[in-house]
C-alpha cells in the first residue's frame, strides 16, 4: 500500500487554477525531490498533503485513509521554510521548539512527561544541537535553527518527512551536512522523504525519485527514468538534466564503492 | 498615615486582591497577544465594552453582566470577520471599536442621567471595588488561568508558528477562538482596575517589558505577571497617597518598569 496516494486533484483560488489533475503514489522509503518553477504549485501540493489546504476535487489518502479523516499527524514530520515560518520575537528555547513535534500525539492538557523530554533530547542530539537546547531559537544561526526544526519534525518518529526548501539560507557545507543527515534517516529508518528544492545539485545527489510540477504533473518517476527521458531535456534544459544525472551517477558509484 | 494603617482599610485590601488577580491574568494573556501581534484587540474590545456598559446602565442592569456576553460575542465576530470576509484583523478591530464607542455615546446622550457613571468606567476606580466584585474577579481570573493552563501547549505552538501548528493537527481556529474569548473576559475585568481608556496598557506593557529581559517563554510569563502585580500594587498605593486616579497611576508605574527594562536590556 502506498504511504501517500493522490488521485486526480485540482486546486485553485477563485478562477485561478493552481493544480490540475495531479495523480501519484508515494511508496515507503521513497526520497522524492519536488521540483518546478516559481508558481508551479509545489508548496500548494505540500500544503494539501499536510491538510492545510483542501483540494477542489480528487482524493488524497495518507496510509490508506482519506486526508479529512486522517488524524495520526505524529506520523508526518514537517519542516517549513525557516525564513517564512516562525515568530522571531518569540522567546522559545531550542528544547521547547523541538518538543512541539510531540503535541499531535498528546491528549489534553497535552503535558510533556520525562519520556517526552528524553525523546526531545535524543532528537536534538541526532542533529548535533543538544548543546543548544537552552538557547533561544531566535539567537541561533540559520543552520542551527534548521537543525532544531528538523529535530522538531523528527521527534515523534515520523514515517513521512516533508521538507519545504530545506536548504534555503544554508551555506554549501551546512547544506551538504543537512542532506546527509536526511539521507541517513531515509536509509536507516526507511522514512519516506519529500523535499521541495530549487537547487538541482541536491536532486541527483540525494533523491531516488523526482516529481516535476508545472501546475500539472510533468514527470514523476525514478531518477534513472528521468535521465533517459528526452522529453525532460526539453522541459528542464540540457544543462540541468545533465547536472542532476551526473551527480546521481557519481553519488551512486560512490555509495557502491563504500 | 503609616503603612499599616493604610493596609488596614478594607477598600485597599479589596483593591490589592482584585487588582493582583486581574494583573496576573492580563500579564499572562497579554504575552500571547503581543507575540501574536494582537495587542490592539484589548483596545478594540474595551471600546466595545464602553457601548455594552452604556447599554447596561441605560436599561438599569449591572453593567458587567451586559458587558461580558456582548464583548465575548464581539470578539467572536471580529475573529469570524477576519477569517471569512478576509478582512485584516486591525480593520475588523477598528470597525467594532468604532461601533462600540458610537453606541455608547448615543445611549449616553439619550439617557441624560448616567453620564457620571459612564465616566467612572472610562478611567476605572479600583478603590471603589465592592466585595462582590472582588469575588467575581477572583473566580473569573482563576477560570481564565485554568483555561490557559489547559491549552498552554497549543497556545504556545500556535503563537510560535501557526502554520506548523496546523500541520501537526492542532485545531488552530479553536485555539484562536479560546484566546480571543479569554481576552474578552479579561478586558471586561480589567476595566475595573484601569478603565476603558487604559485597559490595553495592562495587557501590553508588562508583556513587552518582560520580553526585553526574559530568556525563555515561561520566564517571560513569570516576569510579566510579576511586573503587572507590582505596577498594580504600587499604582494603587501611590494613587492613594498622592490623591491621583488609580488607573493612571498603574499605567505610569508600568511605563516606568518598561523604561527600566529597556535600559537593562541595553546594558546587558
Amino acid at each position: 500500500m502506498p504511504v501517500i496516494s493522490v488521485k486526480n486533484i485540482d486546486f485553485g483560488y477563485g478562477s485561478t487554477s493552481v493544480l490540475e489533475n495531479i495523480s501519484f503514489d508515494v511508496e515507503r522509503g521513497d526520497y522524492i525531490a519536488l521540483v518546478g518553477h516559481n508558481g508551479s504549485g509545489k508548496t500548494t501540493l505540500i500544503k494539501i498533503l499536510l491538510g492545510l489546504e483542501k483540494c477542489r476535487q480528487g482524493s488524497v489518502k495518507i496510509f490508506g485513509e482519506e486526508i479529512n479523516k486522517f488524524d495520526h499527524w505524529d506520523k508526518i514530520g514537517y519542516l517549513p521554510q525557516v525564513t517564512s515560518s516562525f515568530n522571531p520575537l518569540f522567546p522559545a528555547t531550542a528544547e521547547e521548539v523541538a518538543s512541539l513535534g510531540l503535541l499531535s500525539k498528546k491528549r489534553y492538557p497535552k503535558r510533556l512527561n520525562k519520556n517526552d523530554k528524553a525523546a526531545t533530547k535524543k532528537a536534538l542530539a541526532m542533529f548535533g544541537v543538544e548543546n543548544l537546547k537552552d538557547r533561544l531559537v531566535s539567537e541561533l544561526s540559520g543552520g542551527q535553527q534548521q537543525r532544531v526544526f528538523l529535530a522538531r519534525a523528527m521527534v515523534s518518529g515520523p514515517e513521512i518527512l516533508i521538507l519545504d526548501e530545506p536548504s534555503t539560507g544554508l551555506d554549501p557545507q551546512a547544506r551538504d551536512s543537512f542532506f546527509e543527515i536526511i539521507k541517513k534517516v531515509n536509509q536507516d529508518k526507511k522514512t519516506t522523504v519529500i523535499f521541495i528544492t530549487h537547487d538541482v545539485g541536491n536532486v541527483g545527489k540525494y533523491a531516488n525519485k523526482i516529481l516535476f510540477l508545472d501546475r500539472q504533473l510533468i514527470f514523476y518517476g525514478k531518477l534513472s527514468e528521468f535521465c533517459e527521458s528526452g522529453e525532460m531535456t526539453g522541459h528542464f534544459g540540457e544543462f540541468s538534466q545533465h547536472l542532476i544525472c551526473h551527480q546521481h551517477h557519481e553519488h551512486h558509484q560512490h555509495e557502491s564503492k563504500e | 498615615m503609616d503603612l499599616l494603617h493604610f493596609l488596614s482599610f478594607s477598600f485597599i485590601q479589596r483593591a490589592y486582591i482584585a487588582g493582583g488577580f486581574i494583573a496576573i491574568l492580563c500579564a499572562v494573556l497579554g504575552l500571547f497577544l503581543v507575540l501574536r501581534k494582537l495587542s490592539l484587540i484589548g483596545d478594540g474590545l474595551s471600546h466595545v465594552s464602553f457601548g455594552a456598559i452604556a447599554l447596561g446602565l441605560f436599561f438599569g442592569f449591572y453593567p458587567f453582566y451586559v458587558a461580558v456576553p456582548l464583548v465575548l460575542l464581539s470578539s467572536f465576530l471580529i475573529l469570524k470577520l477576519t477569517e471569512k470576509a478576509k478582512i485584516y484583523g486591525d480593520a475588523a478591530i477598528g470597525i467594532f471599536s468604532s461601533v462600540g464607542i458610537a453606541g455608547g455615546v448615543i445611549l449616553a446622550s439619550l439617557s441624560r442621567g448616567f453620564n457620571v457613571d459612564l465616566f467612572s468606567y472610562l478611567f476605572g476606580n479600583i478603590l471603589a471595588i465592592s466585595a462582590g466584585e472582588v469575588i467575581f474577579s477572583i473566580i473569573l481570573s482563576v477560570v481564565v488561568l485554568i483555561v490557559i493552563w489547559f491549552f498552554y501547549n497549543d497556545l504556545f505552538s500556535v503563537t510560535f508558528d501557526e502554520s506548523y501548528a496546523k500541520a501537526t493537527g492542532i485545531k488552530t481556529g479553536a485555539v484562536n477562538a479560546v484566546l480571543i474569548s479569554l481576552t474578552a473576559v479579561t478586558v471586561v475585568l480589567a476595566i475595573k482596575v484601569v478603565g476603558i481608556m487604559l485597559v490595553s496598557a495592562l495587557l501590553i506593557m508588562p508583556a513587552v517589558a518582560a520580553l526585553q529581559i526574559s530568556k525563555g517563554f515561561k520566564s517571560a510569563m513569570f516576569i510579566s505577571a510579576l511586573f503587572a502585580v507590582i505596577s498594580v500594587l504600587v499604582g494603587i498605593t501611590v494613587s492613594f497617597f498622592l490623591n491621583i486616579p488609580a488607573g493612571g497611576a498603574v499605567v505610569m508605574v508600568n511605563a516606568f518598569i518598561l523604561l527600566l527594562s529597556f535600559i537593562f536590556k541595553r546594558r546587558s
